[in-house]
Order: C-alpha cells, then sequence, then structure tokens
C-alpha cells in the first residue's frame, strides 16, 4: 500500500505495468517489487524444489525469490530479480517455477512430499537402476525444477564491452563509497564510482538518519552534484562490479536498457541491453555495504515475511507499507528503527519480538523481549505468528513480518583473489581480511563498519590511503556530523522447533537438511554446500550461508571460525553469457581477411572458403557444371595443358634485411640460404627446436643482405614470432630487421605450359629461361606498375608468381584472367591447386601436422651437417630417424578406380583392423584427373621401402575399405622437366 | 591480468600470447640430455616462475615475465633481448 | 596497353557518418617502415630530420604533422607516412614499402573516445594518450595502430585485407555510442 506523502518518489509520474496479466499502476522510480508491493501484491513466485508461494525478501541484489520473467520470444530474459527490475511504461513481467499460475501451482505438490526431498534426495532417490539416470530422472527433475526458462529463439537484443580506467574505482555509492568518491574527486585523482542500483546513495536511501542536520538522501544528493561536476569523476549507476582479477582489472555489469521498453535494445536500434566493462583501476575503494540476514524458524518463507531493512526501504525510499499490521523479529538494535519508522508512518506495530532481555524500546508499541518467532500461518500471505517467550506461546496475527539477524558484510571481492574473511566476534559476522586484493581498501558496512559516522569516517580515511598511494595532494575530509550508535547485537541464526525452517529461500535449504548433511558427516562447510544445494542457486547464498555454517558448526559441535566459509567466487551477481560474449556474434566474431582478387572471384560465381581468417576462390563453376568435381578436374586439366591463375597472396610474405640476414636465415631453416646467389630463389625446411618439422617455404634473395622468405599461409603468424623469438631472445646480437609484407603484395600463381607466353607484353622485361631460370627471380615492370617476378611452381609445371602492390591486385588478376583465357587457360581455385600439389607430392600443414619430421618427408638431406640450425641437436635424435617410423609414400587404388580418403588409416594385408596393427594414416587425397584414378599422401611403417606392396585402406567414418597400391609420392613428372624446361 | 611492457607500458593480458617457461638455450654441441631438459623438462613451482610472453598485439618485444604462479603477482618483466636466454654459443 | 587501375583499401566501404562522428578513409601517400640497424638509431634520426624534417619517434610517439609523419610502430620501427624515404636513410635502417598494406582510416568527432574503449583495451582518453602519441594495440580482434591526430581525431591502421571488419567493428561501436546519447 503506498501511504501518501512518504518516499523520495513525491510528484512522480504514474505508470501502467503488468504481471502474470494484471495491469497495476506505479509510479516511476519503482522497482518492479516495489510497484507490487504498493498494489498489496505480495506473491510474487514460487520456490525452486517444493514450488512453496513466496514473496519479496529484499530490496537489491541479493533478492532470492522474487525472480520473474520479463518479454518473450527472442527477448524472454529469465531470473530478472524484480527488486532491480525498474518500471517503464509498458513493463509486462510473469512469475516463474509456477504453472497454471502463481497462485494455482500444480507443482506444489511436491511440498507435501517434502520428507522424501530432503538433502541428498537426488544420490539417495535416483540411484537405481542406473540407465533410468539419463533417460528418466534427470528429465524429471529438470521439468520439476528450476527457475526461468530460456524460450529456445535466438537473443534478439544486442550486447556490448567496454574497457575503461582510473586511478580509483569507488564500488557502492553508501556514505563509505560518497565520502571516498567525494575525497579521491577533491584531490584529482580520475575516479570512477560504480553503483549497481539506478539511482545513488545506498542505504542513505532507505534510511532517516540525518547527515550534517540534513536527511541522508539530501546529503547524498548533495554530493552527487559536486562529483557530478568534476571532469575527473566518472558516476556508473546500475552498474554491479562482479569480480575481482589480477593486477587492478574489475569486472563489471551495466544493465543499459533493462529499464526502458525493449525496442530501445533490440537489433537494428543499437542500444544495448547490457554492457560489460573491464576496469583497470590502480586502487579500488570497497564500499559494497552489507545484506541483512534472516533468521531460521518454521515457516519462515511465507510472502509477507521481510527483510526489516527492506521494509525500512520500501517505506522510505518508495513510500510503500508492505502491510498494515506489522510485526518485527530481531536480535540487533538496528533492527527496531523499522518499528519506529512505520509507526511515525501511521503503521501499526503489532508487536516486536526481539530474542535479547535488553532489547531497546524505541517506541509506543509492545516490545517483547527474550522472545522468538517460532512459526506462522496463511495460505498465499502471512495471517500471524507464533511467538514464543518465557510467558508461554502466543498467537499475533500480522500481515507482514519483518525480521532481521544482523548483517553480513559484503566481503565477495575481498575472496575473489583467493583470500578468505575472517570472523569478528563483536559484529558476528565476517569481515575482509586486509590487504586481500592487492590495491583494494575496503570501507564501511563491508568492514563490519555499521554505523554512518563510521562509514563517513571509513570512506575518507580508505580514500586517503589511496592517495597517499598515488601521490596525490588532498585535504582531510571535513566529515559531517552522522548516526554513530553502537552496533549491538546477540547471536541468533535459528529458532529451536519442529518443522521447516528455511535458509536458503532460492534452492529450498532448510536447517534440517544442514543438520542432516552433518549426521551424514558432511562436515566441511564445502562438502554440506554440495549436498544440500545451499548457496548454490543464482543468488549464490547471498543472505543464507553465513547462518548455515552456523548451524553446521553448532551441529558439529564447532564454533563458526572453525568451520569457516565457503569460497566466494565471481561473478558478484549474475552475468548473463550475452554479455560476457557481446559483439562476438555474426561478423564480428572474427576478422574477415580478403583478397584483392575476392570481388572478381566472385564475379565468377567462385564457391568461397574460409582458410583461417582468409577467404579463398575454392572452384570457379562453370555453366554446365554441377558439382566441384567437374570444375576441379577441369582446372586442373588448364593448368597442365594450357596456363591457370591462382590467387596466392595468403602466403605469408616476410622482408628481410641487415648484415646478419643471411646467418639468420642459416640459423632458421635447416639448409643453407647465405651462399644462395642474388635473384635466385631456395626451398626450405623450419624445424621446431624439438626436431619435428614447423613450416616450409621459399626464400628469394633480392639483394646482399635482403631476402624475402614466404611461409605457408597457415603458420604465417607462427613463423613471424618464431622469428621474433629467434632475434630477440636467442641472437638478439645479430643485426638483422624483419617484417611481414604478406599484405602489401598482391600475388598471382601464371602456371602452365603457356604461362611464359601469357607474360609476354604484361611485362616490360623479356622473360625467358635466361633471364627467368628456374628458380630465378628479380624486380619487373607489369603493365608500368614496379612489381616482382619468382620463377617458382607448386604445380609441377613451367610457372611464376608475379606481385604487384595490393592496390593494383583487382586490375591485375583481371588482366591475367583475361589473358588466360584467350589462350584456353583460366582461373583455378584451392580445390585444383591441391590435386595439382598432391600430383607433384608437394606438402603442406596436412603433412606438417606436428608429427612429422624431415626423415618422414624423406627431406633429410635437406639437413646441412655443416652449420647449427634451430632444432638440429633433436631433430638427430635415434627414434626420430628411425627406418619404421611413419613416412610419406603416395597411394594408388589397387584396379578399379576406388576413393582414397584423408584421414583413412592403412593397414597390412592379413591384419585385423585393429589400433595396434596401424600402419599408417592418409594426409591428403584427391581425383587426379591427369591420372585418371584417385591418388592419396600418406604415411606408412617403413613407407619408402614398401613401393608396390598393397595395403589396405580402411575409412570408418565413410565406411570405406579398400586396397591400394603403396607408390613414390611424386606421381607426375618425377624428373620435373616440365616446371625446369 | 596486466603485464607491463618494457616498451609500450601497462597492457591488458589480451595482447600478449603465452609460450611457457623462459629457459637459457643449451650451447650449441651440448648433449642430448641438455637438450631434452631444454625442450621437455619443466619445473611446476607454487611461486615465482620465469615465463616467455610475445606482445604480439602489440609492440612484438618476447618478455621474460616472472610471475607468482600461486598469487599471479608479477614480479619483474624484462625484454627477451636483455635476458640472456641465447645461452653460450 | 592495358592499365592498372589502383583500388584503395576501404573503397567502397566509408565514409559513414554516426551520431555526429565521422569515419573516412585517409589517403597517406607513401608509407614505409624503417627500421634502424643495430646502434644507428641516432644517425637515422638525424637523417630523418635532414630529409623529411621530423625526428624518430620515441616508443607510444609520432612526430612530424599531417602529410608527413613518423609513427612509432612496434619495437626498433617506425611507419614513415607521406614522402617516400630519401635513398640516404638505407644506410642506417631497413627500408620496406608498406604503402599497400595497411587500411587506414580517420575516425573524428565527439564520442569517439568512447568508441574505442569498447575495441581497444588501452586508456586513449585525452588526458592519457594525447595529440602525437599512438599504440600498437588491439582492435577488437586485430593488431592495430591508433594515433591521436586531433582533439576528437584517431587515425587507426590495420592490415588491408581487414578493412571490411574494421569498418564492421567501427560502425558497430559507433551506433552503439550514438544511441546512449
Amino acid at each position: 500500500m503506498r501511504l501518501p506523502g512518504k518516499g523520495l518518489n513525491q510528484g512522480a509520474k504514474p505508470i501502467t505495468f503488468g504481471f502474470n496479466g494484471r495491469h497495476m499502476m506505479g509510479l516511476e522510480g519503482d522497482t518492479l517489487a516495489s510497484a507490487l508491493l504498493a498494489n498489496d501484491v505480495h506473491l510474487m513466485g514460487r520456490s525452486f524444489k517444493y514450488h512453496r508461494p513466496r514473496g519479496v525478501l529484499t530490496a537489491g541484489s541479493e533478492e532470492p525469490n522474487a525472480l520473474v520473467t520479463v518479454g518473450t520470444g527472442g527477448e524472454q530474459d529469465p531470473n530478472i530479480r524484480a527488486t532491480q527490475q525498474e518500471l517503464f511504461e509498458g513493463l509486462e513481467a510473469r512469475s516463474q517455477n509456477c504453472w497454471p499460475s502463481v497462485e494455482r501451482d500444480v507443482m506444489a505438490v511436491n511440498d507435501l512430499a517434502a520428507p522424501f526431498f530432503g538433502a541428498g534426495f537426488y544420490y539417495k532417490t535416483f540411484m537405481w537402476p542406473a540407465a533410468f539416470w539419463e533417460k528418466v530422472y534427470e528429465p524429471m527433475i529438470r521439468n520439476a525444477a528450476g527457475l526461468g526458462a530460456l524460450s529456445g529463439e535466438a537473443d534478439r537484443d544486442t550486447y556490448e564491452k567496454a574497457f575503461a580506467f582510473c586511478d580509483v574505482l569507488v564500488i557502492g555509492s553508501g556514505p563509505a563509497g560518497l565520502m571516498a568518491a567525494l575525497t579521491a574527486g577533491r584531490a584529482g585523482a580520475d575516479v570512477i564510482l560504480a553503483e549497481e542500483d539506478s539511482r545513488m546513495g545506498g542505504r542513505l536511501l532507505a534510511e532517516r538518519e540525518e547527515i550534517g542536520g540534513k536527511p541522508g538522501h539530501a546529503w547524498a544528493a548533495e554530493v552527487l552534484a559536486e562529483l557530478e561536476a568534476m571532469d575527473n569523476v566518472r558516476l556508473m549507476t546500475r552498474t554491479a562490479v562482479t569480480g575481482a582479477y589480477d593486477q587492478g582489472t574489475y569486472g563489471a555489469l551495466e544493465r543499459v536498457s533493462h529499464h526502458l521498453p525493449r525496442r530501445h535494445s533490440l537489433k537494428g536500434s543499437h542500444l544495448p541491453r547490457e554492457c560489460f566493462w573491464r576496469i583497470a583501476a590502480k586502487h579500488a575503494v570497497l564500499a559494497a555495504g552489507a545484506i541483512e540476514r534472516p533468521v531460521a524458524f518454521r515457516n519462515n518463507d511465507r510472502p509477507g515475511i521481510m527483510m526489516a531493512g527492506a521494509v525500512r526501504a520500501y517505506l522510505n525510499r518508495w513510500g510503500v507499507a508492505p502491510g498494515e499490521r506489522v510485526t518485527l523479529f530481531a536480535n540487533n538494535d538496528q533492527a527496531h528503527r523499522t518499528a519506529r519508522d512505520l509507526h511515525e508512518a501511521g503503521v501499526h506495530i503489532a508487536a516486536v519480538i526481539d530474542s535479547r532481555h535488553d532489547a531497546p524500546v524505541d517506541g509506543p508499541y509492545q516490545v517483547i523481549k527474550g522472545a522468538q518467532v517460532c512459526g506462522s500461518a496463511g495460505r498465499q500471505r502471512i495471517e500471524s505468528i507464533t511467538v514464543r517467550s518465557v510467558k508461554g506461546e502466543e498467537k499475533i496475527q500480522t500481515d507482514c513480518l519483518a525480521m532481521s539477524g544482523g548483517w553480513n558484510p559484503s566481503v565477495h571481492l575481498t575472496c575473489h583473489l583467493n583470500s578468505r574473511p575472517m570472523w569478528n566476534r563483536e559484529a558476528l559476522a565476517f569481515v575482509p581480511t586486509e590487504g586481500a586484493v592487492p590495491g583494494m581498501v575496503t570501507a564501511g558496512a563491508c568492514n563490519g563498519t555499521f554505523s554512518t559516522a563510521g562509514a563517513l569516517r571509513e570512506g575518507a580515511d580508505a580514500a586517503a590511503k589511496v592517495l597517499e598511494a598515488l601521490g596525490l595532494k588532498y585535504a582531510a575530509a571535513d566529515l559531517p556530523d552522522a548516526e554513530d550508535d553502537p552496533y549491538r547485537i546477540a547471536a541468533l541464526w535459528a529458532v529451536p522447533g519442529k518443522g521447516r525452517a528455511w535458509l536458503d529461500f532460492q534452492n529450498d535449504v532448510t536447517v534440517k537438511d544442514v543438520k542432516q548433511a552433518a549426521v551424514e558427516n558432511f562436515r566441511s562447510v564445502e562438502h554440506m554446500k554440495r549436498y544440500t544445494t545451499q548457496g548454490m542457486a543464482t543468488d549464490q547464498g547471498k543472505n543464507s550461508n553465513v547462518a548455515a555454517l552456523a548451524v553446521l558448526a553448532d551441529a558439529t559441535g564447532r564454533t563458526i571460525p572453525e568451520t569457516g566459509t565457503t569460497t566466494f567466487r565471481p561473478p558478484f551477481v549474475p552475468v548473463s553469457l550475452g554479455a560476457m560474449g557481446a559483439g562476438a556474434t555474426d561478423e564480428g566474431f572474427k576478422p574477415q581477411r580478403f583478397l584483392t582478387s575476392h570481388g572478381e572471384s566472385d564475379n565468377r560465381g567462385a564457391h568461397q572458403l574460409e582458410v583461417g581468417l582468409w577467404y579463398r576462390a575454392a572452384y570457379y563453376p562453370k555453366p554446365g557444371e554441377t558439382n566441384w568435381r567437374q570444375s576441379c578436374d577441369r582446372e586442373v586439366t588448364l593448368v597442365r595443358n594450357a596456363v591457370g591463375i591462382c590467387d596466392v597472396s595468403t602466403l605469408g610474405k616476410i622482408d628481410i634485411q641487415g648484415p646478419d640476414a643471411g646467418k639468420f636465415l642459416d640459423f632458421l631453416y635447416t639448409n643453407t640460404f647465405s651462399t644462395l646467389k642474388v635473384g635466385k630463389v631456395r626451398y626450405g625446411l623450419m624445424l621446431r627446436e624439438d626436431g619435428f618439422v614447423m613450416d616450409d617455404g621459399t626464400t628469394a634473395r633480392l639483394g646482399e643482405n635482403h631476402y624475402v622468405m614466404t611461409t605457408t599461409t597457415a603458420a604465417a603468424g607462427q613463423v613471424m614470432a618464431h622469428m621474433e623469438f629467434v632475434s630477440q631472445a636467442l641472437y638478439p646480437e645479430w643485426d638483422v630487421r624483419f617484417t611481414s609484407v604478406t599484405e602489401q603484395w598482391a600475388q598471382f600463381a601464371v602456371a602452365g605450359p603457356k604461362s611464359q607466353e601469357l607474360l609476354d607484353g604484361l611485362l616490360d622485361e623479356d622473360v625467358n629461361g635466361e633471364t627467368w631460370p628456374f628458380m630465378g627471380c628479380g624486380e619487373a615492370t607489369v603493365l608500368g606498375v614496379k612489381g616482382r617476378l619468382f620463377r617458382i611452381s607448386f604445380s609441377g609445371e613451367h610457372a611464376y608468381e608475379v606481385a604487384v602492390p595490393a592496390r593494383y591486385g583487382e586490375a591485375l588478376f583481371r588482366e591475367l584472367l583475361k589473358r588466360a583465357e584467350a589462350m584456353g587457360g583460366g582461373a583455378y581455385g584451392m580445390e585444383a591447386l591441391n590435386v595439382l600439389r598432391i600430383e607433384k607430392g608437394l606438402i603442406t600443414h596436412a603433412e606438417i601436422n606436428g608429427t612429422v619430421t624431415a626423415f618422414d618427408l624423406g627431406l633429410q638431406g635437406m639437413m646441412s651437417k655443416k652449420k647449427a640450425f634451430l632444432g638440429k641437436a633433436m631433430s638427430t635424435r635415434e627414434g626420430l630417424m628411425a627406418e619404421d617410423r611413419m613416412r610419406m609414400v603416395g597411394l594408388k587404388p589397387v584396379g578399379a578406380a576406388k576413393e582414397i580418403t584423408a584421414g583413412a588409416h592403412l593397414f597390412t594385408l592379413g591384419d585385423p583392423v585393429e589400433r595396434i596393427y596401424d600402419q599408417g594414416y592418409v594426409t591428403s587425397a584427391g581425383y587426379s584427373p591427369t591420372l585418371g584414378h584417385p591418388i592419396g599422401l600418406a604415411f606408412l611403417k617403413e613407407g619408402p621401402d614398401r613401393i608396390g606392396e598393397t595395403v589396405r585402406l580402411v575409412d570408418h567414418m565413410r565406411g570405406i575399405d579398400t586396397l591400394c597400391e603403396v607408390v613414390s609420392p611424386v606421381f607426375f613428372d618425377p624428373e620435373g622437366g616440365r616446371a625446369r624446361g | 591480468m596486466r603485464i607491463t611492457c618494457p616498451v609500450c607500458g601497462e597492457r591488458d593480458r589480451r595482447e600478449f600470447y603465452y609460450k611457457g617457461a623462459a629457459l637459457v638455450r643449451p650451447a650449441e654441441g651440448a648433449d642430448l640430455d641438455a637438450w631434452h631438459e631444454y625442450v621437455n623438462l619443466r619445473e611446476n613451482p607454487a611461486g615465482p616462475l620465469d615465463e616467455l610472453w610475445y606482445h604480439e598485439m602489440g609492440c612484438n618485444s618476447w618478455l621474460k615475465v616472472t610471475r607468482n604462479t600461486a598469487t599471479h603477482e608479477i614480479l619483474d618483466v624484462q625484454l627477451a633481448s636483455e635476458a640472456g636466454l641465447g645461452g653460450e654459443k | 596497353m592495358a592499365e592498372l587501375i589502383a583500388k584503395s583499401p576501404c573503397e567502397g566501404l566509408v565514409p559513414a557518418t554516426i551520431g555526429g562522428m565521422s569515419l573516412t578513409e585517409e589517403h597517406p601517400g607513401a608509407m614505409w617502415a624503417v627500421a634502424p640497424f643495430k646502434g644507428q638509431q641516432d644517425k637515422l634520426s638525424k637523417a630523418l630530420e635532414t630529409a623529411h624534417g621530423m625526428a624518430f619517434p620515441a616508443p607510444n610517439r609520432a612526430t612530424g604533422k599531417a602529410g608527413s609523419r613518423a609513427v612509432w610502430f612496434g619495437r626498433d620501427m617506425a611507419l614513415l607516412l607521406g614522402p617516400a624515404p630519401d635513398a640516404k636513410l638505407a644506410k642506417h635502417a631497413a627500408l620496406t614499402d608498406q604503402s599497400d598494406a595497411w587500411a587506414v582510416v580517420k575516425l573524428e568527432g565527439k564520442g569517439a573516445e568512447d568508441v574505442l574503449a569498447r575495441l581497444v583495451p588501452v586508456d586513449l582518453r585525452n588526458q592519457a594518450f594525447k595529440r602525437g602519441h599512438t599504440v600498437r594495440a588491439e582492435l577488437k580482434h586485430m593488431m592495430a595502430s591508433v594515433t591521436r591526430t586531433g582533439p576528437q581525431a584517431f587515425q587507426i591502421m590495420v592490415f588491408r585485407s581487414m578493412a571490411k571488419t574494421l569498418v564492421h567493428d567501427l560502425k558497430t561501436a559507433m551506433e552503439a555510442v550514438a544511441a546512449r546519447g
């Protein structure tokens, strides 16, 4: 019920919203929870396991009960806390975990069966038959339990992530946080003040205690106005700091548009739903406050039973009284403010029940001292409580019970780097261990300091510490007068008695369950947690963990510090996967690299293939070709018979210069490059330090101290990092400089018997066997543009690679195709390129698979005996030169053409097809139109010694079992006359 | 996690590539045991460890980073070019 | 005789104007990597000053001005933008033509810092990153070079082949920043 004239929302605009299809009025500034309470709606959801009716318990992000679903279809957000969902015009929310309605929920029968659902019921009930677990039990449990559900549709919202930097990150904007931000801001520090609520001020918005002679919220407003005017201070509301990470990195979730009608955040409107911030802060002040804890007593989970501090927040911030006949149950002085404030607002206080004999009396209402609430009654809302005192038990009519078992400091972030909090005997609470997170200071209630004056003082002190560390001058803060009451509390965790007394409301864990865990010897708090599921729901037991371990301590005869806490891990509040993976969908998933020829290949209908980040043409279908093999066969043939053009710019190209360039290459490659003549190209092999092959490629010598290396497309980045490592870490004394020129040059293979003819007239230079002999290279002028020409071949044909600056790539590609087509040639793609190189037994990273040595490839002759090279020592290990290693061979089918597939395994004839008889595997395969049958490259035990043998090829994946003949890996033109000629 | 690159300054760890322990390379001609140790054998201390990080997204420097594996505290960062990892030559 | 027509890396992708910010392609002229040989940095810097009027930049800094700029480009390397390097520099440094290797764009306008805060994990706010400052850093998933060229203006470079992704990522961030108002 809304109380006129009360709350900080005077004059706020009325708003219409819907809950479970019923339309109601709220006010601007309301949360869904405050608006529902204003409409006397207490029943907001059903519990996880027993489907018990539940109302709102708190007024913050720790809320375990009032979880709702907002939106439908691709916009559906489950498990939204009603205490955080801000009201907007047209908001439609609904209860979850209930059917057909929150009032009449079929699964509530679970509550009657409660005796079977105690701690560990999964483990006991669903043990046998074992086969039932996956098919029967788990689907049944999943269906019955659980919170909100996803729609199953693609998320239609957008999310973003962002980086921020500051000297001081202040977490929380209550009195401690505001004072810290103000002190640091005035001293000129670069400050971020992050607050998870939509409005700054923390408890000052919920309490009536004054600061400096004015209401706390008014003081907060003044401080905020000052902070807002500072350029060096950034205020971030709706931003929950979710985790503390190494070297002052913090994660924070900003709810950017949860408070706006949905159209703002959908794709196309660009406003993200959430933003995940990574904040790098030199220092942090944790002023996260504290979370009030319930008291466990029989049926303490009825709608209408709420935290005392939350009742004050609804009254003082939103002008809402959650009941007309309110009772209070407490074990500390501070909670009495709830009765005082309600009474002054004209709400009837039916009774104040305090477990202490020396409880204060703050108003003209009944205070029952030394008493406990031992039960509640009512169906979908509390109707009465039973109070037990020295005088016996009495029933008191009430429609709202405010309870307080004291406060738990929000120490979570201080534990994220593995620190444990310490037990403070006076505050009966865990408080942070100093220095738990390097660079972080704690202040106020999260530190166990519960008075307003204490919070202000610690906020200022924390800022002073940080400013000193930053070396900034600051003025000692002028602390305003504020409430400085001592925090008087007596331990009360659970009221003894029969029946179920709830600890963890969200996961339905009761005192009985924790005791049962202890009886079954799950004495470690971590074991108890997992056995009972205490604290394992979306609220992570924010308001229940400490009471649960107090009950465990009692049940096992230990003290609370002896029992210890479970581990607090990030995130402090749930973070959607959408926010964590923000931007990494569709085109944002990874960069796309396009060749200069991409557009022209598209024009020709090329099928584009993703190769790492690159897009390359796989084949160029011609009219009438109905599958890729036809295109591929034609393209192979045109290279063998005429001339083909292929964009090879994706190969890594590294420009190497300096007096020690030759020495450097000699060390990188197994073979020698310092002896290579200027104007020549040589094939090279690179090993890893463990002696296995890392990469291969050609390197051209352009000048005395100038080389250009090519790497495979796959290993371009790896080779670059490797070269940097050798140059920086191993041989820093060598004078060599290198840089990637992969992107500078558009480079095209011109391959086939008519390649030389094609280049005639394209280059200013006369291209012939003398000017550009096989493996020759040099500068060339391509239609007036300065480029480079390499006489190298990856197809076995007479071939060139012609390179021009990338801006001319598209134009040159078109020109080359025009000329090639006029000569009966044309473009060829990756598929044809692959067949051409298999026909020649040339390797790629299909063969260089990390387990292969130069010896396995038959390239042991390339390992120089005269010089040192990287990987040399380890490559000489006995096992790496053993005859029975799997070594490269070619395969061709025996008899009529059958398929050879990459990934197939090889067996000796007569051996069983079992792993231990494995003789090798196929790495590359294709159909050779040149030879008219399938061919493959394989690694086979003692391979080169088995040429001529028939082996069995088995591919279980594709159901192939066939016979192959072992042949030389060079299928075509073994003398190499075509390339050299 | 943040690493202070001696060239670029403090940067987020996402800019770096990690390559394991930073060890001194055996001299050319060292026996196979020394190479075996260099290539295969690793300490796994709960405490300070010299590691190689590559500032791939930044200046391309290889770094020797001394990091406490238990606390993640970074105790020292040195350019690999000045760390003497090349060994005897 | 046929002629080869040049195409710029961002042709057809920009310009774009979003929320008061503009994204345009820069055509800085020649771009050459200049990497001093051992012990040659001082001599190179002098030669650079004589030939092109700017010193070799310190790490994270750019020297010169629009039309003739030297941008620090990584460990022991600068990128000379504008003129082709004087032949005398070759004595002191490895010179490598990169004129076609990089896509170069300019992001300008109020909110440009916020756009980059969504893509680059480095503090590029004016107090930390002033005119003449430059970084080699990650931009979304790409290796990038970012230089502040004005109070609200940045020069951003990634590999040429990634121009489309660069424009996509920048425009997405620009739209998100603009939507916040």
